[in-house]
């Protein structure tokens, strides 16, 4: 069986994120980025399935600017197997909207025929958690989304979700798109021999217009704001100051 | 502890640091010979994450690599148009003429720049010419080899370590990393290096050297109201509010984009331990002149870096067997220039002509002296040679003083080549010149207003650092106790103040102190390891990626 893995290069998780001065979006020129960190425990569990004897090959994919080969260079390092690149964008500040993505993959299925896709359950940047769902319902496929296990067998995938209150299982069957939660797995490093070794995999450049797909962005983005600053806090001295203060501030 | 193994790479030439020296060196090989293999290691998360400088480029070094950098499309655009020194008093500000300055201090010609931009494009232009540049990959070890009568060699690093747990023993993600083996390995780790350090005693590099000497550069990077921005202007103050607490300046650049570069150094030899710098760099901005110019602005970057400031006399011996040390490594900054970045590439192109004329003659894993002449007659030697006194007269005389007496020995050295002091020695290093608390008042700094000023740790987020935590703490205490039995009585334990980053605590647990090193606010700045006055702090690599993510910086 085939995995497909849709990864996304982000804005790293530990950059302090900025809003452009003009409110038009996050200022993303020369800021760290990196693989959408579900997106890593995406890959991580495709490639445990290889290494399990499940799946026989792993393809990654990523949409974006040309730089997101950075992306797929560590999910190759990280044990897939071959890349595809399609560049959507010149700018980095160009996000490709979930429907796009969604309808890139369904392409990208068609000719690879994987028998699951696992992807991560949202990006960091724009928490949108809609392009798994999106590409299933283009398939026609069964989704089992927010994974935190995963088990394949007799032509199911066994997904366990955390949901309120409690553990949910579901039962899909595969073909199947399955996205990932931050407690499916702990993603391996990417190591120097493996990174070495995957400056050498086949990775294919592609264009959304070799799909026949129209990327052109139908949201439009209103205002990008900071959360407002958080007001300084009062250390006080006893109880009843605490109760004053309270009242002062009309919540008590 | 069970035995690691790893797979080894050989290349002719393995270069620890894509900085402007490392850059430069692995440029300047595939330039003489592309068939040379050549290695760049970055323990920073890409190029550039941890590349912090003023900066102030003087283009020699990168018109020496690149005669045709304009037309390549370097990020260094924003020429220098005014240049302005003030001497600040808490409110005034009186500014200093150009005319009584030597031409050295001129800044025509010479570019405002984001460095880690530099360096981003240069690995670009690396990596077009075949370098094979690992960002995320801290170099942690050095392999040593030995030569046939006995005496050791360095012949390669390891690097790529990943996945130790705290205690220091094998986690489940473990990572051995890879031993890459070099005919030459060039050392090109910025200010203390780690490595550098190692190789420094190992080989006794600095003997009959002057001790280095340091300082600490703070960072902001603001957007200011465009209708203060001058793009172009370059601004240096002395003075407050430092005063005669400590030696040092500020810093104001106006790049491009509406960005200013506002900074801090703080000399590190310092006497009195209640020096706080991080909240002399805050209370700076507080001034008149500079308060004027960022009010209704933002800040949107901050970060620390140590810088060498020791100058000719502090060099140390820049060869040895198996390897060079470049740049700051050595430490190559010109002090009154206030640039190091010029002779950083220059180093790292003279290491680069001389380690290809070596492996060209069949030699391998020897000394490179013809690097160390290239540097002491060369460009280098002449930039750094002249001004070899500012900076003890500095330390001796006080501000005043020094300029008058280091302004007069740049003019004799320049215009004819000698110097009345001779060569001045710096005395004692920065630690040692640290002096006990109860000799000093302890100072009283504002509170920082969250609007121009801002506190340590809200500043360390702007910093973009972070540590895996379930890693050994990388900052090392040879005696775990001597923070709270030495430091804490003589000097009140300065690790809380000096650190730009927050690092050093010293809190109460049960009715005791308790020396905290929150190791993941680190900003990679080494200032722990050059100012402990106890020499008890030893800076070693983290994981690779980990530490700051700077933008722009």
């Amino acid at each position: 069986m085939k995995i497909l893995v849709p990864v996304k290069r982000v804005i790293d998780y530990n950059v302090k994120v900025r809003v452009k001065s003009d409110g038009s979006g996050v200022d993303l020129a020369n800021v760290k980025m990196s693989m959408n960190p579900f997106d890593e425990i995406a890959v991580e569990e495709a490639v445990r399935l290889k290494e399990k004897g499940i799946a026989t090959e792993v393809v990654a994919v990523s949409i974006g600017v040309a730089k997101s080969e950075d992306a797929l260079r560590t999910a190759l390092a990280m044990g897939a197997d071959r890349a595809i690149l399609i560049t959507a964008a010149d700018d980095v500040h160009t996000d490709i909207e979930p429907l796009a993505v969604a309808k890139l993959l369904d392409k990208v299925v068609e000719v690879e025929e994987p028998g699951l896709v696992i992807a991560g359950k949202q990006a960091i940047d724009n928490d949108m958690n809609a392009t798994g769902q999106m590409l299933a319902a283009l398939l026609g496929w069964g989704q089992a989304t927010s994974a935190s296990a995963l088990e394949i067998a007799d032509g199911t995938a066994r997904v366990t979700r955390e949901v309120d209150g409690g553990l949910q299982v579901v039962e899909v069957k595969l073909p199947a798109i399955v996205t990932c939660d931050l407690r499916l797995n702990e993603p391996r490093y990417a190591s120097l021999p493996n990174i070495m070794k995957a400056k050498k995999k086949p990775l294919e450049k592609m264009t959304p217009a070799d799909y026949g797909v129209d990327v052109t962005p139908r949201l439009e983005l209103v205002k990008t704001d900071e959360p407002a600053a958080r007001a300084a806090g009062q250390i006080v001295g006893s109880v009843d100051e605490l109760i004053s203060k309270l009242k002062e501030a009309g919540v008590a | 502890m069970t035995e690691i193994t790893r797979e080894a790479m050989d290349y002719d030439v393995v270069i620890v640091g894509a900085g402007p020296s490392g850059l430069s060196a692995a440029i300047r090989l595939k330039q003489i010979d592309p068939a040379l293999e050549v290695v760049v290691l970055e323990k920073g998360s890409e190029v550039g994450a941890h590349i912090l400088s003023g900066a102030v480029l003087d283009p020699v070094g990168l018109a020496t690599l690149f005669p045709d950098w304009k037309d390549k499309g370097a990020p260094v655009t924003t020429e220098v148009k005014e240049d302005n020194f003030y001497m600040l008093s808490a409110s005034g500000k009186v500014r200093i003429p150009n005319w009584p300055m030597p031409k050295l201090m001129s800044n025509h010609g010479n570019y405002i720049v984001s460095m880690g931009n530099v360096c981003r494009w240069l690995a670009e232009q690396a990596e077009e010419l075949g370098v094979e540049i690992f960002p995320g990959m801290a170099a942690s070890q050095i392999v040593w080899d030995t030569n046939e009568d006995g005496s050791p060699r360095v012949a390669g690093v390891v690097a790529g370590e990943f996945g130790r747990e705290p205690d220091g023993s094998i986690g489940a993600n473990y990572e051995p990393g890879l031993e890459l083996r070099g005919k030459y390995v060039f050392f090109g780790e910025g200010v203390r290096g780690s490595l550098s350090k190692e190789v420094i005693a190992k080989f006794d590099l600095s003997a009959g050297k002057e001790p280095q000497k340091f300082g600490l550069g703070m960072k902001e990077i603001w957007e200011i109201d465009p209708a203060k921005h001058r793009e172009g202007t370059v601004s240096h103050t002395m003075g407050w509010p430092l005063g005669k607490n400590a030696g040092g300046g500020s810093f104001i650049y106006h790049a491009e984009n509406n960005q200013v570069f506002i900074g801090l150094v703080t000399h590190l030899n310092y006497e009195n331990p209640h020096v706080f710098p991080y909240m002399e760099f805050q209370r700076l901005k507080h001034h008149p002149m500079i308060a004027d110019l960022l009010e209704g602005g933002k800040r949107v970057a901050y970060g620390a870096r140590a810088i060498s400031e020791g100058g000719y006399q502090s060099l140390p011996k820049l060869s040895f067997p198996g390897g060079v040390l470049l740049g700051c490594s050595a430490g190559m900054v010109n002090v009154p220039r206030i640039k190091g970045n010029h002779n950083a590439m220059l180093s790292g192109i003279a290491a680069a002509e001389a380690a290809a004329g070596a492996i060209a003659a069949e030699r391998a894993g020897d000394e490179l002296t013809a690097y160390e002449t290239a540097i002491h007659e060369g460009p280098v030697g002449k930039d750094l040679k002249p001004v070899r006194n500012v900076k003890p007269l500095w330390a001796k005389l006080g501000l005043m003083g020094s300029l008058a007496f280091g302004g007069l020995d740049m003019w004799t050295n320049s215009l004819f080549g000698f110097s009345f002091f001779g060569t001045l020695k710096h005395g004692k290093s920065d630690a040692e010149a640290t002096g006990p608390a109860d000799k000093f008042e302890p100072i009283d700094y504002p509170k920082p207003d969250g609007v121009l000023s801002f506190d340590r740790l809200t500043n360390v987020a702007f910093a973009a650092t972070n540590h895996e935590e379930s890693q050994p703490c990388h900052l090392k205490l040879a005696q775990a106790d001597v923070p709270i039995s030495v430091n804490l009585p003589k000097f009140d334990e300065p690790a809380q103040r000096y650190c730009p980053a927050g690092v050093y605590e010293v809190v109460e647990k049960d009715g005791k102190p308790e020396f905290v090193i929150n190791f993941q606010n680190c900003v990679h700045c080494k200032t722990c390891d050059i100012k402990d006055p106890s020499q008890n702090i030893t800076w070693t690599t983290p994981q690779g990626a980990d530490g700051p993510n700077y933008p722009n910086m």
